[in-house]
């Protein structure tokens, strides 16, 4: 896992997006901060438990592209943006508190 | 060093808070729903991009930016224009709280890099921020939420922005989340409130640190033209007076003025019952300060101005011409429209939009409907010394109800009057007609006489009532007074000539004695004369006789001689 400070990260492969199974994460940053870089360590974990390779994480830092902020209504950060399968969920914070997490990416009742 | 200030460009605020905002620091504006705080901010905004070159970024956290817009153009302001020219920028924050999980340590550094990339893509000065307090309702991190906000405000002043924020009030606080603790520079209250189904807005400076402000409620309007904030609530008696004078339209009311008519700038007042023809000697002056050129504003809390222009026109008065070259204006509304304070703030306004020379208000009686005495009277005084201060003559009608308390006028106002017409119903013989004196004029001699006041069709005409042994005299009797009189003055008249006939045919008939009696003399005096000369004749033959005789005798005579 080297530089979240490169504006778009890929992680695992490539999968078709018809794959209702397939998710599409995106994490929104401010750098290089600690929050940051648990935030990211904690998706990965999260996203390795229950996700079984099914997923992909973009990760955005807003310093390079303030002008996203905007465009996805990104006020709090870090914030993770689940955009498929759908409905939209938002996650704020460092994704530390994982039972939230997982409710919140609805992976478990909550 | 003297706190900098950001001029708003909002009618009023930049008088009341001596320059406007403070500069480059975050202003709290806050109160109830529907307060106008949203529409407070977008003015501030875009007069700061018309007026004053300062770009600018809205911020909202409720309203989409298709509501705005549309909210805007409600007081005239064309945000669309203002974005596509890039000198505006509207953001609306859309939170769900049902689509947020919160899960550890966060900050809102997005809305910082929201806001600074904002301010920064077009060099923003001013920056609206309405209203912050949804994050409240959205997160559950109470602590960090303030602590941020603590760090949004800082971080405001570091950017040199003048920022408003707007918060709604609270029920025992100021605002409902307590804002003001970190906003505390300038607190701007918005009150609206109804009483008696007459809704007041007011505007109170709560605070303001190291700006001397006026600690009253000022009331305002939110009309088309934006804001209009009232920045009177007491004046200082301080006018200027003037020796211009102006005629009153009527040119035997400016003789009983001391022959010119009223001072420019002072109010008059006339006072009488109904249907005495106030409303007549009011368009009278209307009529000549438009025929002179200049510019009257005619306030109409009774009749519609078609009505008036229809009424006066069966007195010779053609005000329908002025309306069309612009010279005069009415503004007619019913007075229970809206509260006393809310009128004053519309007049005020239309009185600086016309700009005119001479302002007329009738009736100011009507006002009462929604105010009692002491509130008319009030507004009245803020009203006329803002209206002397400017120079503009002021004339007032009032009604007065009770025949028999007439002198005494109804709003009380007669301190703040410089001129007082008053009219009276007299009625004699089963006839009414009316009376007109000058109770009070300052400044001049006026007359004191009671004339009689006619209404005709060429225009109002005073009439001197007759004075008889006894009584004054109006109407049909001064008018058969004045035929008795007349036919008595005839008759003088003739004896007059009669007497003057009979004396010269005296003075004829001596004149032709004397002749006679000359002539007669004449005759003696002839033939007196020639007796005289017969004699002379016979002395003189007489004398010849005896020289004759004596040359006869001439020998003797030379010897005797």
């Amino acid at each position: 896992m080297s530089a979240t400070s490169k504006n778009k990260k890929q992680s695992n492969s490539d999968n078709t997006s018809g794959d209702p199974d397939y998710w599409e994460l995106r994490l929104y940053v401010a750098g290089q901060t600690p929050k940051s870089l648990t935030a990211f360590a904690n998706l990965k974990q999260i996203c390795e438990e229950h996700l079984a390779n099914k997923y992909r994480i973009e990760v955005i830092d807003l310093l390079v592209n303030p002008q996203l902020a905007q465009g996805d209504q990104i006020v709090a950060v870090p914030t993770l943006v689940r955009n498929l399968p759908t409905p939209m969920r938002k996650i704020i914070g460092d994704l530390s508190n994982t039972e939230r997490v997982l409710v919140g990416l609805q992976l478990r009742r909550g | 060093m003297a706190l900098q200030k950001a001029q708003t460009g909002i009618s009023g605020f930049d008088e009341i808070t001596d320059g406007g905002l403070p500069q480059g620091r975050p202003s709290l504006v806050c109160g109830s729903a529907g307060s106008g705080k949203t529409l407070f901010g977008i003015e501030f905004l875009v007069h700061g991009i018309l007026d004053y070159h300062e770009p600018g970024v809205l911020i909202s956290f409720e309203e989409t930016t298709d509501e705005l817009i549309t909210n805007a153009t409600s007081i005239g302001c064309n945000l669309s224009d203002l974005i596509s020219q890039k000198k505006l920028i509207l953001d609306e924050v859309q939170i769900e709280h049902t689509e947020i999980e919160e899960t550890g340590n966060y900050d809102l550094d997005g809305l910082f890099i929201r806001l600074g990339y904002a301010i920064d893509s077009i060099g923003a000065k001013r920056v609206v921020i309405d209203t912050i307090e949804v994050l409240f309702s959205v997160l559950e991190d109470e602590f960090t939420l303030r602590s941020e906000l603590h760090r949004l405000f800082r971080w405001l002043k570091d950017k040199g922005v003048t920022a408003i924020i707007t918060a709604e009030r609270g029920q025992n606080t100021l605002t409902r989340h307590g804002l003001e603790e970190y906003v505390s520079d300038c607190v701007i209250l918005l009150d609206h409130r109804s009483t008696e189904q007459i809704a007041t807005r007011r505007l109170r400076i709560v605070k303001y640190r190291g700006s001397s402000h006026g600690t009253n409620e000022y009331p305002f309007l939110i009309g088309d033209g934006g804001f209009s904030i009232l920045p009177i609530t007491s004046m200082g008696l301080n006018h200027i007076a003037t020796n211009e004078r102006i005629s009153s339209g009527v040119p035997q009311l400016d003789i009983m003025l001391g022959g010119e008519g009223y001072y420019q700038g002072s109010s008059i007042l006339i006072s009488g019952t109904a249907g005495s023809g106030k409303t007549s000697i009011a368009c009278h002056f209307a009529n000549s300060t438009c025929q002179d050129g200049k510019r009257c504003l005619y306030f109409a809390f009774e009749e519609s101005p078609s009505q008036i222009i229809r009424d006066m026109r069966s007195i010779g008065l053609n005000l329908e011409q002025w309306l069309q070259t612009g010279n005069l204006r009415f503004s007619a509304t019913r007075p229970t429209s809206f509260g006393l304070e809310m009128h004053l703030v519309a007049m005020h306004k239309l009185i600086s939009d016309f700009n005119p020379n001479v302002v007329i208000i009738d009736p100011i009686t009507s006002l009462t409907e929604i105010g009692n005495l002491f509130e008319v009277k009030s507004m009245l005084t803020r009203l006329i010394d803002d209206l002397k201060v400017r120079y503009i003559t002021c004339l007032v009608t009032s009604l007065t109800k009770d025949t028999t308390q007439l002198e005494q006028s109804e709003v009380n106002i007669s301190s703040l009057i410089d001129t007082w017409f008053l009219l009276r119903d007299v009625e004699t013989n089963g006839e009414r007609n009316r009376l007109i004196n000058a109770i009070k004029s300052r400044g001049m001699a006026h007359s004191n006489q009671v004339q009689e006041f006619l209404l005709t069709g060429h225009g109002i005409e005073l009439v001197d009532t007759y004075i008889g042994t006894d009584r004054v005299l109006t109407g049909s009797g001064r008018l058969i007074q004045q035929l008795q009189e007349k036919a008595a003055d005839q008759a003088w008249q003739q004896e007059i000539e009669s007497r003057q006939r009979v004396l010269a045919t005296k003075r004829q008939i001596l004149e032709s004695q004397i002749a006679v009696l000359q002539a007669q003399i004449e005759t003696e005096a002839e033939e007196t004369r020639q007796l005289i000369s017969q004699e002379q004749l016979k002395a003189d033959m007489k004398k010849l006789e005896r020289q004759l005789v004596a040359q006869s005798r001439k020998v003797e005579s030379e010897h005797s001689a």
